[in-house]
């Protein structure tokens, strides 16, 4: 349990459905924002989409879980049968091989979280048959992990540092031309734009980054993982 | 009978779509279950997209113990076909085709090669060279 002063070194059930809240709080107060950034080299559904996959999972916490397995396969089914578009199977393999890895935990500490995490982006870059570089979420999703790792000894130090991981893959999607997705039938004229996909899995880490920070959310200082900071 | 299944982000134009293939089936024909669009719980009214629980459920329904070939839409159709795959029963997984096949072009193609009996590769094939017809018209 999260307390003032106890770091937290392990994500229970308890933590991690407050995570996936946290979650559905920063995609709701973002979802213009996403579909803004979509709106300019894709769709224009990334908020829209990722509303409506995040609410189906809100409405999913309340039931009974045995382990961290079973809620976090839930969420990943309830992801790829809500979100519409390509984001919903990204994701949803994201939380199903999350869960996978995760199997029989009740809690999950500094490396089992590590494990999951990467399971989960595994599972991302099979999808999409894509890697780091093509302007998709996985610009967030590996320097994320790169800065966990790197940060070591403390989930809590490893939690934040890879949060700030996927702040600054966000931002480094800006510069990049697309060769995936929608954006990439764009080309050239993809350079210049926040990828809607690394905003949204920023969101995720800043959200995971709250559970673990002493005291909760904190509006300002370098916690502050907000999509506008790319703007 | 191979099933057939089609898996739109519109469910208009997936049903349009399977209206017009079974044109050329009248009587009989495989069994064609669709799989598009997504609820919007708000509304209740269908939306754009892809859903891959229910591509994997279409994909149980249509399977007879022959098989089933997928025609898709683009872009996140096929990652949702993909994914489907990762839930639905392995056996029928393995007499599952996902076809590159455009959707109009190949549903018919497909309809048609699948209505005299062919395994579930043959419709694939048959429903990947379905446009080659409308090159060839173009050609003449």
């Amino acid at each position: 349990m999260t307390s003032e002063n106890t770091p937290v070194s392990e994500l229970g059930l308890h933590e991690l459905t407050t995570w996936l809240r946290r979650c559905t709080e920063l995609i709701d107060e973002n979802a213009p924002h996403l579909t803004d950034l979509d709106a300019a080299i894709g769709d224009a559904d990334h908020g829209a989409n990722m509303q409506r996959g995040f609410d189906a999972v809100a409405g999913i916490l309340d039931g009974e879980y045995e382990d961290v397995q079973a809620l976090m396969k839930k969420v990943g089914m309830t992801l790829v049968s809500s979100v519409g578009g390509a984001s919903g199977p990204l994701y949803g393999t994201f939380f199903l091989r999350f869960a996978t890895s995760a199997k029989g935990a009740d809690a999950l500490d500094l490396h089992a979280l590590f494990a999951a995490l990467q399971a989960g982006v595994h599972g991302i870059e099979e999808r999409g048959k894509s890697m780091i570089g093509q302007k998709t979420m996985l610009d967030a999703w590996v320097p994320a992990l790169d800065a966990y790792q790197r940060a070591g000894e403390t989930l809590q130090g490893a939690v934040l540092a890879g949060a700030a991981g996927a702040q600054e893959g966000r931002d480094a999607t800006g510069p990049m031309e697309a060769t995936k997705g929608r954006a990439s039938y764009l080309g050239e004229r993809s350079v210049g734009h926040i990828d809607p996909g690394a905003a949204s899995t920023a969101l995720l880490w800043e959200a995971l980054a709250d559970v673990v920070r002493p005291g909760g959310p904190t509006p300002d200082g370098e916690a502050d993982a907000d999509g506008e900071a790319a703007s | 009978m191979t099933g057939i299944v089609v898996v739109s982000h519109s469910r208009q134009l997936a049903e349009a779509a399977v209206d017009l293939a079974r044109q050329m089936v009248r009587d009989g024909g495989p069994r064609i279950e669709i799989a598009a669009g997504v609820q919007d719980p708000e509304t209740d009214q269908p939306g754009l997209g892809t859903d891959a629980a229910a591509i994997s459920a279409a994909i149980e329904e249509a399977d007879d113990g022959q098989g089933v070939v997928v025609l898709m839409d683009l872009g996140s159709a096929i990652l949702s076909a993909r994914t489907a795959l990762e839930f639905t029963e392995p056996d029928i997984v393995e007499r599952t085709r996902l076809s590159w096949a455009p959707l109009v072009e190949g549903l018919v193609g497909a309809v048609v090669t699948a209505a005299s009996g062919a395994d579930p590769a043959e419709v694939a094939a048959q429903a990947e060279v379905a446009s080659e017809a409308k090159h060839q018209q173009l050609a003449d």
